[in-house]
């Protein structure tokens, strides 16, 4: 039976790309209404800064909000918030109706899923005991925010960019910080050998403990219940008052399993967003989509705030009825301490490395090629870098590796047409090399 | 509240009525100006803020960062002597009313 209020696009998921999605569509000339549902009660907002400047308590949570309530009346955007979406009710055309856990009901003629991911759980005993926290949405933040006042020894699970975001942040307010990972080296899945040993001395500089190559037992418990610390698979014992897990996330598939789309490792989507049943659209930490650039594995789940503002984008120009490829070669940055590594491309599959500067000036980069073209920079304290390989990647250009061991040659005025790649089309935006 | 004034590359004008402790970039991305991204959220990490403030304001303002600096370096649109990264300007009454002007691209 067809609902008689059937209307326009729902998009299921009020973040990062949820709000951009809805945001392109109406700068996409769609005229239709959108409505945006959220799981959460707070207004959308940046993530980012939970794991940084909200903890260390500099930040009062309002000031992190995307857009005011009279952008979303201006726009005829219609945000819902506290709703989880449990279930979705479609017909062959793509139409539907969702259905929250409070039995609300969302008509839609069309379909976005921005559900992003959660937090990967700690499988060992103990990990459900107080004291073991994660860090994905503002109230884990707020909470997390309230136990280190008590807390005078923190240990971290995980040596991606949460843990040691986390870590920086509590090491900052003084407190004793440990940071336990699987991984022989920091941030492995994320960047090259060079800066996880940076960052690896330059955490240790800072007074943090870090334990590589070993896993979790288990939580210890204070018999009330409570977290004492952590048994490692080595057998050492690490006490703290808090436990922090930041070992990755899992992409939220389950309205698109329930809807029948295909996912693997994240909802499967092409290069313009669209999933497997060919009306919806996905984009963000919950998709895995063709990369965007070639030379890299062929297809990747990417959590960064860039990714889902790209793919965003994508996503709505196509159900504008618009054909808009996914090419922006991605970037993301990590603050740590007074440490800002931003990183642009990918340096999967790549040959050759070039460092530039010295590392121990807490000040460098390191530029990844594939062949003799530029792939990838991470920069640490050197946006100037950052933002040319970001600009010569967009345009397609590359820098020879000989200029660009020279730190002394700014890398922007040393681009060249590459030989080998093809100027990639961006999404958006303009060529901005002379 | 101090009313900040953003003029797109085009010449259109936008006026709005700002908070203060807000950035001049998250005043604009709040209110849907267009020509002012702000991606990374205002963290010096994206310089897609970058604005030309009016030559009469630009010595009311806190002055340009070291980071910010060399950022502003590498921003898409060229750099001139009265650039800054909207996301560094906090609105407050004492500074009062701004007016800036957006580049014709940001990224």
């Amino acid at each position: 039976m067809r609902p008689t209020n059937e209307r326009g696009v729902l998009v299921i998921g009020a973040s990062q790309a949820g709000v951009q999605l809805a945001s392109s569509l109406r700068e996409q000339g769609l005229d239709d209404p959108i409505t945006v549902v959220g799981a959460e009660a707070h207004p959308p907002y940046q993530r980012p800064p939970l794991s940084k400047a909200l903890l260390q308590g500099d930040l009062p949570t309002g000031s992190l909000v995307f857009r005011s309530p009279q952008f979303y009346a201006e726009q005829r955007i219609d945000l819902v918030l506290d709703q989880r979406i449990t279930s979705v009710e479609r017909r062959p055309d793509g139409s539907g109706v969702a259905v929250s856990s409070s039995g609300r009901r969302f008509p839609f003629t069309r379909l976005a899923l921005t559900v992003g991911a959660r937090p990967r759980r700690l499988d060992v005993p103990g990990a459900d005991l107080a004291g073991v926290r994660y860090l994905r949405d503002t109230d884990d933040a707020l909470a997390l925010r309230e136990d280190l006042t008590r807390a005078d020894r923190v240990v971290i699970v995980g040596g991606g960019f949460i843990g040691l975001e986390v870590a920086a942040s509590v090491r900052r307010l003084g407190k004793d910080v440990t940071v336990v990972l699987a991984d022989d080296r920091l941030m492995g899945r994320a960047v090259g050998e060079p800066i996880s040993e940076f960052f690896r001395r330059a955490h240790e500089r800072r007074g943090c403990t870090l334990h590589f190559s070993v896993g979790v037992a288990a939580v210890t418990d204070d018999g009330n219940g409570r977290a004492t610390g952590l048994d490692l698979t080595d057998g050492t014992h690490v006490p703290a008052d808090l436990v922090v897990v930041g070992i990755g996330a899992v992409p939220r598939t389950e309205l698109a399993e329930h809807l029948g789309l295909r996912v693997d490792n994240g909802i499967v989507v092409d290069e313009h967003g669209l999933t497997s049943d060919g009306t919806t659209v996905a984009a963000g930490d919950c998709v895995n989509c063709p990369t965007p650039v070639a030379g890299a594995s062929p297809r990747m789940r990417f959590e960064s705030v860039n990714t889902a503002v790209e793919q965003a984008k994508v996503a709505a120009a196509t159900l504008a009825g618009k054909r808009l490829p996914y090419r922006t070669p991605p970037w993301f940055w990590s603050d740590q301490f007074d440490l800002k590594l931003q990183v642009a491309g990918l340096s999967q599959g790549c040959d050759q490395q070039v460092v530039r500067g010295d590392p121990g000036t807490e000040r460098f980069s390191v530029l990844y090629y594939r062949g003799d073209t530029l792939a990838a920079a991470e920069c640490v304290n050197s946006p100037l870098d950052f933002m040319a390989v970001r600009a010569a990647l967009a345009a397609g250009s590359t820098v020879p590796a000989a200029l660009a061991a020279d730190p002394g040659t700014p890398l922007r005025t040393s681009t060249r047409p590459s030989s080998t790649g093809a100027p990639a089309p961006r999404t958006h935006g303009q060529d901005v090399l002379a | 509240m101090p009313t900040i004034r953003y003029t797109s590359a085009d010449g259109d004008v936008r006026e709005i009525s700002a908070t203060t402790g807000d950035s001049v970039m998250q005043t604009a991305v709040r209110n849907g100006v267009a020509g002012i991204v702000g991606e990374c959220g205002g963290v010096l990490s994206c310089a897609t803020c970058h604005v030309f403030v009016d030559a009469g304001d630009a010595d009311r303002l806190p002055p340009v960062g070291e980071l910010e600096d060399e950022m502003l370096d590498g921003t898409a649109d060229d750099r001139r002597p009265t650039s800054r990264l909207s996301c560094q300007l906090v609105v407050s009454d004492e500074l009062g009313d701004l007016h800036v002007t957006l580049p014709e691209a940001q990224e």
